[in-house]
């Protein structure tokens, strides 16, 4: 597996699109860091860039690239190899690749601006694993949608749609189911509700580390309570984990059974 | 020694194999026949585990392929239409497959034997059908395995390399290894296999040695021995 692992990153790397998206990340985070001079501020921008941004590409980039690579697939198929392990190398792959492009493109600015001596450097982590574990949880589901679609316009289709629910409309229709049943106690049912879509789950996560979370008012306060304990980072954290190892899960059976 | 049994296989609806029983003899050369769509195609993949099929097994030394990939370390696959990554070079293809199999390997000697070496540096978008297909037999061939499957092993290739291929291929029996081929070049077939075996309507329809079509048929020619089974069929 490592060798198909490392094939697929190495394919990655040296394609145009990670240079593209590596170069995004260092821009923006190195104009907001010296422009804005402010690093706490700087985080929050960059965390509302990221929730939409490592999602979007990771669909985009895992579906491109399991169509792309069908051909190198078959060739190795017929070779002495696992299935599980082509499948999940080329997977590892892409994700490596794409968090690596969001680790440097994030990390380089922010370490030349003095990160290592300010004290929001626990904050930038959390952005950072958030970023990666994005990367990781929308390449995998990118990969099931591919595997289940042999016809790439409707795999790009799902693919988009997926992003568009979880980032869009997902957040939307909570809002309207909130404000429809506003005079009922909400505030379990929210919390219930944010874990299972990991952009929000992961913005909330960044949110209470980022201590704005006053401004949520009430709810604020209940997601803090959650959130803001042992267990609730724990929960949170397996459940982002979930979305990444079920999908996988996902992927390998799927994988096992198709006929190629 | 390799045995298909019972195998069945569809598409959708379209049902491509309906019971197909074969055994492929060792140190022999067998020739999988059959008219297009026929399912030639679909059972190598099933052989190799690309395919699952609906029903049957495939024994590989009499022992299930199911569930297993070792058994693919004796076998060389040439398949029926040379799809590679396009932004790779022959070179690099060459030495990924190589690092990926990790067994020993005769591409120099290859590479050499179909003049393939000024083009080691040439992308293979760039590459003709052709050349293309001579990096197909060189990727497959390297490995110098005892069991070797070839999928339309002339398509592409000018008349030099196919008498290249056709002497490379008796080289290879000579050494003992177990070959299994279709190809619609029929004049290819009769030289190099000995023994056919016909596919028509997803069943094995004729499976025997090239003088027992023959005699069957009534035909002296094999290419209208072919062409008198299928005829008979429609008749």
């Amino acid at each position: 597996m490592l060798k198909i692992l490392k094939y697929s990153f190495f394919d990655l790397v040296r394609s145009r699109w990670s240079y593209v998206y590596f170069l995004f990340y260092l821009l923006l985070s190195s104009v907001l860091l010296f422009l804005n001079n402010n690093i706490s501020n700087a985080i929050i921008t960059l965390l509302n860039v990221v929730i939409v941004l490592v999602p979007l590409i990771g669909t985009i980039f895992g579906v491109m690239y399991y169509y792309n690579s069908q051909e190198f697939t078959a060739l190795l198929l017929a070779q002495p190899i696992r299935r599980r392990s082509i499948f999940m190398g080329q997977f590892l792959g892409v994700a490596v690749s794409l968090s690596l492009s969001v680790l440097l493109g994030l990390g380089i600015p922010f370490a030349l601006y003095g990160l290592f001596q300010s004290n929001v450097i626990f904050d930038f982590l959390i952005l950072i694993v958030v970023a990666i574990v994005l990367s990781f949880i929308f390449s995998g589901l990118a990969f099931n949608i591919a595997l289940s679609n042999s016809n790439k316009i409707k795999g790009f289709g799902y693919a988009i749609l997926l992003w568009l629910f979880m980032a869009v409309i997902y957040d939307g229709a909570f809002l309207i189911a909130l404000v429809y049943f506003q005079d009922y106690p909400l505030d379990q049912f929210t919390l219930f509700a944010t874990l299972f879509n990991p952009i929000d789950l992961s913005r909330i996560l960044i949110l209470l580390k980022l201590d704005i979370s006053a401004l949520l008012g009430y709810t604020g306060a209940i997601f803090k309570d959650f959130f803001g304990t042992l267990t609730g980072s724990l929960v949170s954290l397996g459940v982002l984990l979930a979305w990444v190892l079920l999908p996988s899960w996902r992927m390998l059976k799927v994988a096992q059974r198709k006929d190629f | 020694m390799v045995e298909f049994k019972d195998i069945y296989k569809k598409f959708d609806k379209n049902e491509v194999l309906k019971g197909i029983n074969l055994t492929i003899q060792n140190g022999k050369t067998t020739a999988i026949l059959g008219p297009n769509g026929s399912g030639k195609t679909t059972l190598i993949k099933i052989l190799l585990g690309m395919s699952h099929p609906n029903k049957g097994d495939v024994l590989s030394n009499a022992s299930s392929i199911r569930q297993n990939w070792t058994y693919r370390k004796n076998i060389d696959y040439l398949p029926q239409i040379a799809n590679f990554p396009e932004n790779i070079k022959v070179k690099e293809i060459i030495r990924m497959i190589k690092d990926l199999r990790n067994q020993k390997t005769r591409d120099e000697e290859l590479i050499t034997y179909f003049g393939l070496a000024p083009y080691l540096n040439i992308k293979l978008s760039n590459l003709s059908g052709g050349f293309k297909q001579k990096v197909n037999l060189v990727l497959s061939l390297m490995f110098d395995s005892p069991f070797i499957i070839l999928d339309e092993p002339t398509s592409g290739l000018d008349p030099v390399s196919l008498i290249k291929l056709k002497e490379l291929l008796k080289k290879e029996q000579s050494k003992g290894k177990t070959i299994l081929i279709t190809s619609h070049i029929m004049s290819f077939v009769e030289e190099i296999s000995d023994h056919i075996s016909f596919i028509l309507d997803g069943k094995v329809y004729f499976d025997g040695s090239i003088d027992q079509l023959k005699s069957t048929t009534g035909e002296p020619n094999f290419e209208y021995a072919i062409a008198n089974l299928l005829k008979d069929n429609h008749a």
